[in-house]
């Protein structure tokens, strides 16, 4: 079992949890919850790979995987903000939409191949002994885009101008509304824009890190991580990165346990084909159970930093409820 | 121009009903068009749909198979909804029930031989204590320790999947398939088709005991719910948390007992699906009844008696939906009309007024203190 890989198909694999993870927390930190992550990554992940597919070129489709993205951020903006629908199922249809229409748009496209986004090591830094191995050899593009976005996702929020409209609008909507700031317009935008992220994030699967196309398996419940992996984060940019690269490293941690035969001395229960195997596949699942218990406990809640208006609608001259 | 909500004062009562079958309507105008925009051919799809499940006596049959899993499914969720839980975990609960229902069977807990009329009964009791079981460990979480419920119950989910994967590659796989062995008769839900011989009409009807399970659940939940004291003080807790606060109600205590009614009635739907009509546990039981089931109970404004509608509607699109191509076609159809349905609820809800000038802001208190929220995010 080599450590070195394990890590590094854990930082490829942790881009995609990063940016939709980072998304949310657009979205969160405005105050809306969005649970429609898991639609929106397949419908980013099909409509990026279809187009890279009919054009022959991965970049238009991931444009056009962030276009897809946004535009159902924006509807879950609209039904929520400005239509008032409760945010939990309008999320939850979101998620049923996206699925059901990716299977639809994804039908025999299972066994093709699409042009994918190169893979390149940097210069220099992949020479650096473990580190650079794991981080700048060999890895797709996007995953380096992710080594950029993360800071400036951090430096937007917590130090700029827009990023203190962001934050009122989350924490104290009423006072933002007062000061000027139109909270309905900045929740709009960070809704998309969190949608646009979850497009990146299907798209970073189907043309980057596992390419191809597999049903609503491509996604296979990494949009609800995401969504855990918010609150495990509590809601910091840099923390949801290295929180997805770590979750990320299990799914690997799992090939690499399946290939040694002894572990520690003992026949290894976890071969392929062997039924304990299933018990590890449980892991990542159970660790998110774990996070949401940690992270969402009253108390501890307003210590961890949850957006203080999160899930409630705002309505001028009304009191949340 | 400015578009503006106004809440509605009185609704009148032809209104929820219309805009919910006008909802159903555009979804499936705009699914027909987007299955137009892909190749296919939306007429020839729904007229398939219709005549592949209520076209014939055997057909129709074959629809309530696939609906009484939603019924029980359906129900589940409608009675957690009802409290503003979001139970999406019905799934899980499903294959749960299944497994326990199947545990009786294959472990075995009984031995072999055991008449169905003690042997069917024992595999309920099991299905419903284990959906019951998993149903309580997000309701536990969620009275004591305010824990997202929407989350816990969406994990389990994939964990129950992944038990049920290690049991039927596991130690009840059939020779290396990814199932276990046929379950002996006696474990069998009767089914029409078993009485052809006095009444030669129900030959070959596949329709089983689980239907009536349904049924009498559905009656069953309804009196719960619009007849005793706890389905009162339910319907309070969702309508209105801090009334039923207020009026001194244990909300955690009755928040965990319907979470184990909830996981309990998937749990049975889970029993009656291997019981009634698989005759054995397999890998991939369930076409995503439970998920399905959230739309039945939304669709069915949490009513028990329209669950038992909804359910065989959906029991239709999930059976003849699997002959239609793209394969995809059902889930999008069920994606589109839960929003379309949610829409429509805003119509009910308020009063949209189109207004020429922008209407001056309303006076405020700027600086004041801004909305007191529980935290949000979760629900209530």
């Amino acid at each position: 079992m080599d450590l070195g890989l394990i890590a590094a198909a854990g930082v490829a694999t942790g881009t995609v949890l990063l940016f939709a993870a980072i998304g949310e927390i657009f979205a969160e930190r405005a105050g809306v919850l969005n649970l429609g992550v898991e639609g929106m990554m397949l419908m980013g992940a099909v409509a990026g790979f279809s187009m890279a597919l009919s054009t022959g070129n991965p970049w238009i489709g991931l444009v056009v995987a962030m276009i897809v993205g946004g535009l159902l951020g924006a509807l879950h903006a609209i039904v929520t903000i400005h239509l008032r629908a409760d945010q939990v199922v309008s999320g939850l249809a979101l998620t049923f939409l996206g699925t059901g229409l990716a299977r639809v748009l994804g039908e025999g496209l299972t066994n093709s191949n699409a042009a994918r986004l190169p893979a390149l090591s940097i210069p220099l830094l992949s020479d650096i002994p473990i580190i650079g191995r794991i981080l700048f050899h060999e890895q797709n593009i996007l995953v380096y885009l992710g080594f950029v976005f993360v800071p400036l996702a951090w430096f937007w929020i917590e130090k700029t101008r827009p990023g203190l409209h962001l934050r009122a609008v989350g924490e104290s909507p009423a006072a933002a509304d007062a000061q000027g700031v139109s909270v309905q317009g900045l929740r709009l935008a960070y809704v998309t824009f969190g949608g646009v992220l979850a497009g990146l994030a299907g798209a970073t699967i189907t043309l980057a890190v596992a390419p191809g196309w597999f049903g609503d398996q491509t996604v296979n419940g990494k949009g609800w991580i995401a969504v855990g992996l918010v609150i495990f984060a509590r809601w910091n940019p840099v923390r949801a990165a290295l929180g997805g690269y770590l979750f990320a490293a299990i799914g690997p941690f799992i090939l690499g346990l399946q290939g040694v035969d002894r572990i520690l001395g003992i026949e290894n229960p976890f071969l392929p084909g062997r039924s304990a195997t299933f018990f590890l596949e449980m892991l990542p699942f159970l660790f998110v159970i774990v996070v949401v218990i940690l992270g969402s406990r009253g108390a501890m809640r307003q210590r961890l930093g949850a957006p203080a208006a999160l899930g409630v609608p705002y309505v001028r001259g009304e009191r949340g409820h | 121009m400015t578009i503006r909500l106004e809440p509605r004062t009185s609704v009148p009562r032809w209104l929820s009903p219309a805009l919910t079958l006008g909802a159903v309507a555009v979804a499936l105008v705009i699914s027909g068009l987007i299955i137009a925009a892909v190749g296919g051919d939306p007429i020839a799809s729904y007229l398939h749909i219709l005549n592949a499940s209520f076209g014939s006596v055997g057909v129709l049959s074959d629809t309530l198979v696939k609906a009484t899993p939603l019924i029980l499914t359906g129900l589940a969720c409608a009675l957690a909804f009802r409290m503003r839980l979001w139970n999406i975990g019905a799934e899980g609960q499903f294959l749960l029930g299944a497994w326990g229902a199947s545990a009786v069977v294959l472990f075995p807990l009984v031995p072999a031989g055991t008449p169905g009329i003690v042997l069917i009964p024992l595999m309920m009791v099991a299905g419903m204590a284990a959906g019951g079981l998993w149903g309580m460990i997000p309701g536990l979480l969620r009275a004591r320790l305010a824990v997202n419920e929407i989350i816990v119950t969406l994990m389990l989910n994939y964990v129950a999947l992944f038990w049920i994967q290690f049991w039927v590659f596991g130690p009840w796989s059939e020779s290396g398939f990814q199932q276990t062995k046929t379950f002996p008769e006696e474990a069998w839900l009767p089914r029409l088709s078993d009485f052809a011989s006095s009444v030669p009409a129900f030959g070959g009807l596949t329709v089983h005991l689980g239907l009536i399970f349904g049924l009498v659940a559905a009656g069953l939940l309804w009196l719960f719910l619009e007849r005793s004291r706890w389905g009162y003080e339910i319907r309070l807790i969702g309508d209105s948390p801090r009334a039923a606060r207020y009026a001194g109600i244990d909300i955690a205590k009755r928040l965990i007992i319907v979470f184990v009614i909830s996981g309990a009635l998937a749990g049975l739907a889970g029993m009656s699906e291997v019981s009634g009509s698989v005759h054995r546990l397999q890998d991939r039981i369930s076409p995503g009844y439970g998920f399905t089931a959230v739309i039945v109970a939304y669709l069915a404004k949490f009513q028990p008696g329209r669950v038992v509608v909804a359910a065989i509607l959906f029991g239709a699109l999930i059976l003849a939906g699997r002959e239609i191509q793209p394969s995809g076609v059902p889930a999008m159809i069920q994606g589109i009309i839960l929003f379309t349905l949610i829409v429509s609820d805003v119509l009910v809800r308020y009063r949209i007024r189109i207004e020429r000038t922008a209407p001056t802001p309303p006076p405020m208190a700027a600086g004041g203190p801004p909305p007191v929220t529980a935290g949000g995010g979760d629900g209530g």
